[in-house]
């Protein structure tokens, strides 16, 4: 186990919970960048079997170093414990002045699970907007869609393209929305990815010190809200959100929540409290 | 001399099921092949609202219809609902 002050924060989770993802720039030091780049070009760098624990990949390997960061090993050991099971990996290469992106899409197939995988991505070297960035749509990891069935969408406000620099890190949820961006550079794109499964219940497995205190009060439109409570972070909403389907995605963060921390009675701003609401005591007469 | 026509065609995914409200997505693909759009090109909507499409010459050829939700999963996300698809003819050389 990490030491505990490398867990993601309940603020944290809960920020993954609302958006789908965390990002962390710049986390991975220029030297390690700099291996694993050199790796990447010489083809080194192996996953292994699907279902492989993560302990045992990639020995040898840079990638090793990379997941043994004490900052990497809090991410994964707070979304999918300490073991992982290692499901695949994939180097994205864009090549040079591509016509076209990739459809926008959810990785694998519809999958409707409470539990989640995460997905690493790793970008090892500088990426501008011209160089494209994987493109993702935050908020959109509840939406039950098929993989490729939502490729007619081009844009949406508030989309992110990932312009970073280099070392930077995106861990998703794995139904986040997102696509590969066109490269219209004259140099290849690389980003490096792997896909964990957890082995274990994902139940308060981050850094929950601040669980309670960070909760916040259940009023909806009285008073001052605290702009940095887990109610007002899962409360968010995206600028692309339509009206109606933005306020069921405040539900499905709740539930995610609710999954997450055991307490079957969190709400967001009375949303679920209301709809629970079946009293069964008589009135007297 | 007949002038050729070809369509280019618009897409915009509204907050709610009037077309006067605010453009949430968007799409565009060009007949004339003068164009090439693709996903993450814009970071700005063409319009601000769908009516704005109208007030600058599209053509509305889709309303979404309004779908009530299957028993059990009136909570799930899924798809974007309004989703007006606009056209407009134009000429090319
Ligand atoms: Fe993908």
């Amino acid at each position: 186990m990490i030491d505990k002050k490398y867990l993601l924060s309940s603020k944290q989770m809960a920020e993954f919970v609302a958006r789908g993802f965390l990002r962390f720039d710049e986390l991975v030091p220029t030297e390690l960048n700099q291996k694993i780049m050199a790796e990447i070009d010489a083809g080194g760098i192996k996953g292994e079997t699907a279902g492989t624990p993560l302990s045992q990949c990639y020995k040898g390997s840079s990638i090793r170093t990379l997941l043994d960061m004490p900052e990497i090993q809090g991410m994964i050991q707070s979304l999918v414990g300490e073991n992982p099971l290692f499901d695949h990996d994939a180097i994205h290469v864009r090549e040079p002045n591509q016509g076209a992106a990739q459809g926008m899409h959810a990785d694998s197939i519809i999958d409707t699970r409470m539990d989640f995988d995460i997905q690493i991505m790793y970008f090892p070297h500088d990426i501008p907007l011209e160089m494209g960035g994987t493109l993702l749509l935050p908020g959109s990891q509840y939406r039950k869609v098929n993989e490729m069935d939502i490729a007619r969408y081009q844009n949406f406000l508030g989309q992110i393209p990932m312009v970073c620099k280099a070392g930077s890190i995106l861990i998703l949820h794995h139904g986040i929305w997102h696509c590969g961006r066109q490269n219209q550079t004259n140099q290849r794109r690389y980003m490096f990815k792997v896909r964990l499964n957890p082995q274990v219940r994902q139940l308060r497995l981050w850094n929950t010190d601040d669980l309670e205190t960070a909760k916040g009060a259940r009023e909806i439109f009285a008073g001052q809200k605290d702009e940095n409570d887990i109610q007002y972070i899962l409360s968010k909403s995206e600028p692309w959100f339509e009206d109606a389907s933005g306020r069921l995605e405040i539900v499905n963060r709740i539930k995610q929540w609710r999954f997450l921390t055991g307490d079957d009675s969190f709400d967001v701003h009375y949303w679920l409290s209301r709809l629970e609401n079946r009293p069964s005591v008589s009135q007297s007469a | 001399m007949m002038a050729r026509k070809r369509q280019q065609v618009l897409v915009l995914y509204l907050a709610n099921s009037a077309l006067d409200s605010g453009v949430k997505g968007w799409t565009s693909y060009d007949g004339t092949g003068k164009k090439n759009y693709t996903t993450g090109d814009s970071l700005e909507a063409p319009y601000k609202t769908g009516l704005d499409a109208l007030l600058d010459g599209w053509r509305v050829i889709q309303f979404p219809q309004l779908i009530p939700p299957y028993p059990g999963e009136e909570y799930s996300t899924s798809f974007m609902k309004y989703e007006y698809i606009f056209e407009k003819i134009v000429e090319i050389d």
